[in-house]
């Protein structure tokens, strides 16, 4: 086994047994990154010369550590992460995948960046994205497309996509991603690797290029399950710099990660099965259940009355937060000026600023705001009956490039399953459930707000399976 | 005012560039006419919602259930002017250079 296929889990038990260094396995991503990206493209800039610095001194840590307390001390020491070019980085260039970022470095760190260094992590590289978080496939990325590493014609996903791809192909062996509406999900499930959206204000948005705020969800793309719930324990948590972040305790989502779900109730959304989904991907799903259900879950049908609105609330929401977000790139402090925003970005500034504006306000942007309450209601009901909801993360398969590019109304319905999360602020965990037609897909575990400790236990199960 | 609704929209070309104006973009005639195509079926797809009886129903803006953060008003480390201004592409002394907002 190659040092870059490993988890992170292996690693750290690799390292403190001394089998490899820490440089050893950060040249072994570079490696990687040196092979693959040419035709990937999914990296905008790589942190070679910082991540072997890091390597350096991380190896002389461990020479002087005596009985490699270091390992308990720092969850993630030595490990080298990919990192979404929407985090900003210290002396990193950080474009959020726009020409008009191309030259922006910022002079701090995103809270999420500081705590995985502070927890040992090395940064390898800023991951390809499509322009400020805004599509579903990666297409939308300034600095190239990103291609799907199972099939290079299809898109990996996105708005992640160079984050999904760094961790499918060992580039990284986690990497930091965003989830507006999907942008987590999507790319893990096309991309078949685990991708965590947490519950909204579980982790903290501060240095993230925003999005859309009140939607904007920072989450991981690991390996495996426990993966996951190693990076959300050094990532979740309180940010005075993120006033939306919760004051509630972190759960040590280790300790009962192995946990039975015995007598557990999982629903399946009735709404989504008659709603045009892939006839082999929805027997996927319902085999990835019936597994669940030999580990002793009770499955539940249940109903989610709104979430066929889910699709035209998100995309009032969003690209009106989205303008306004956008609103400050005017090239005086810092960037390039506006006439670099790529089409995308034009479109959704240019539709947030329709739906808020006097005269049409009331029918779009309050209209969604009410539905947006239903649809967060539902889930509030639907969570009376069951624990958890498994869905799939898409009604199709990872698609060819260009073939929703014209009609960008096609690529918003590529996250028909996956922005109701992000409008109730709900956590979901997304997992890769095999292959259709040599195609990785996947389901998502839904709870209710803060329950990623249970969705941690649910997928750990699935996985053993 | 639950009665307002999303109308049949095909906006017109004038209105995307006035839509453009007001978010600061320059458009070509190109990009005006892809937009106006583009921009009017998304808006009308959004006629869906108007399906949904949301009388009497709250609007939700956030989903923390959070209200009122407050914080100590302690003076803290902040960024240095260097730093500050290190991306900015023009510059004089310690402040931003910008271009003319107010004739004269």
């Amino acid at each position: 086994m190659k040092l870059y296929q490993l988890t992170i889990n292996q690693a750290k038990e690799g390292l403190k047994k001394k089998k490899f260094s820490v440089k050893e396995l950060v040249n072994s991503c570079l490696e990687q990154i040196k092979n693959l990206n040419p035709k990937l493209n999914a990296f905008i800039t790589v942190c070679e010369e910082e991540a072997l610095r890091e390597a350096k001194k991380k190896d002389l840590e461990v020479k002087k550590s005596r009985n490699l307390e270091i390992f308990e001390k720092f969850p993630l020491f030595g490990i080298p992460v990919a990192v979404k070019d929407l985090f900003c980085t210290q002396g990193i260039k950080t474009t959020a995948g726009s020409k008009v970022l191309e030259n922006y470095i910022p002079v701090y760190d995103a809270t999420v960046i500081k705590r995985l260094k502070q927890a040992g992590a090395i940064i390898i590289g800023k991951a390809n994205c499509d322009a400020w978080g805004h599509g579903s496939s990666g297409e939308n990325s300034d600095f190239g497309p990103t291609k799907n590493p199972f099939d290079e014609t299809r898109v990996p996903g996105g708005s992640s996509s160079g984050s999904a791809v760094a961790v499918a192909t060992g580039m990284g062996l986690a990497a930091t991603g965003t989830d507006t509406g999907g942008s987590i999900r999507l790319p893990a499930a096309f991309c078949g690797v685990v991708g965590l959206k947490p519950t909204y204000g579980r982790v903290s948005r501060f240095g993230v290029i925003a999005m859309a705020s009140s939607l904007d969800s920072i989450g991981h793309f690991t390996k495996s399950v426990e993966d996951s719930a190693i990076f959300l324990g050094v990532t979740a948590g309180n940010d005075p710099l993120d006033a939306t972040t919760s004051p509630l305790a972190v759960p040590s989502y280790l300790k009962n990660l192995k946990r039975k779900i015995e007598g557990i109730k999982i629903g399946l959304i009735e709404e989504y099965f008659d709603r045009g989904m892939d006839k082999k991907i929805e027997s996927q799903t319902i085999r990835a259940v019936k597994k669940l259900e030999k580990r002793g879950a009770k499955i539940i049908n249940i109903s989610l009355p709104h979430s066929k609105h889910a699709v035209a609330t998100y995309y009032i929401i969003q690209p009106a937060e989205v303008s306004s977000n956008l609103g400050r790139f005017d090239g005086i402090r810092y960037g390039f000026t506006r006439d670099k925003f790529g089409a995308e970005a034009k479109r959704r500034i240019m539709l947030g600023t329709y739906t808020l504006s006097s005269g049409y306000y009331e029918a779009y942007y309050l209209k969604a705001m009410k539905v947006r309450t239903l649809i967060k209601k539902d889930f509030e009901e639907a969570f009376r009956k069951v624990q958890v909801i498994v869905a799939p993360v898409s009604p199709s398969l990872p698609f060819k490039f260009g073939e929703k590019t014209e009609n960008p109304l096609q690529m918003y319905l590529s996250d028909i399953f996956t922005i109701s999360a992000n409008l109730a602020g709900i956590p979901s965990l997304a997992l890769p459930i095999g292959f259709v037609d040599d195609l990785p897909i996947g389901i998502q575990i839904l709870g209710p707000q803060f329950s990623e400790e249970l969705l941690f236990q649910v997928g750990w199960v699935y996985e053993k399976e | 005012m639950s009665n307002v609704k999303c109308q049949m929209s095909n906006l017109s070309r004038e209105e995307v560039r006035h839509i453009a104006k007001l978010a600061r973009l320059k458009l070509t005639e190109e990009e005006v006419e892809k937009f106006q195509q583009q921009l009017s079926e998304v808006l009308n797809y959004m006629r869906v919602l108007n399906d949904v009886e949301t009388k009497d129903i709250e609007p939700t803006a956030q989903v923390t259930g959070l209200e009122n953060v407050f914080r100590e008003d302690e003076v803290s480390p902040s960024l240095e002017p260097q730093q500050v201004l290190s991306g900015a592409p023009a510059r004089e002394g310690n402040l931003f250079k910008t271009g003319v907002v107010l004739e004269k």
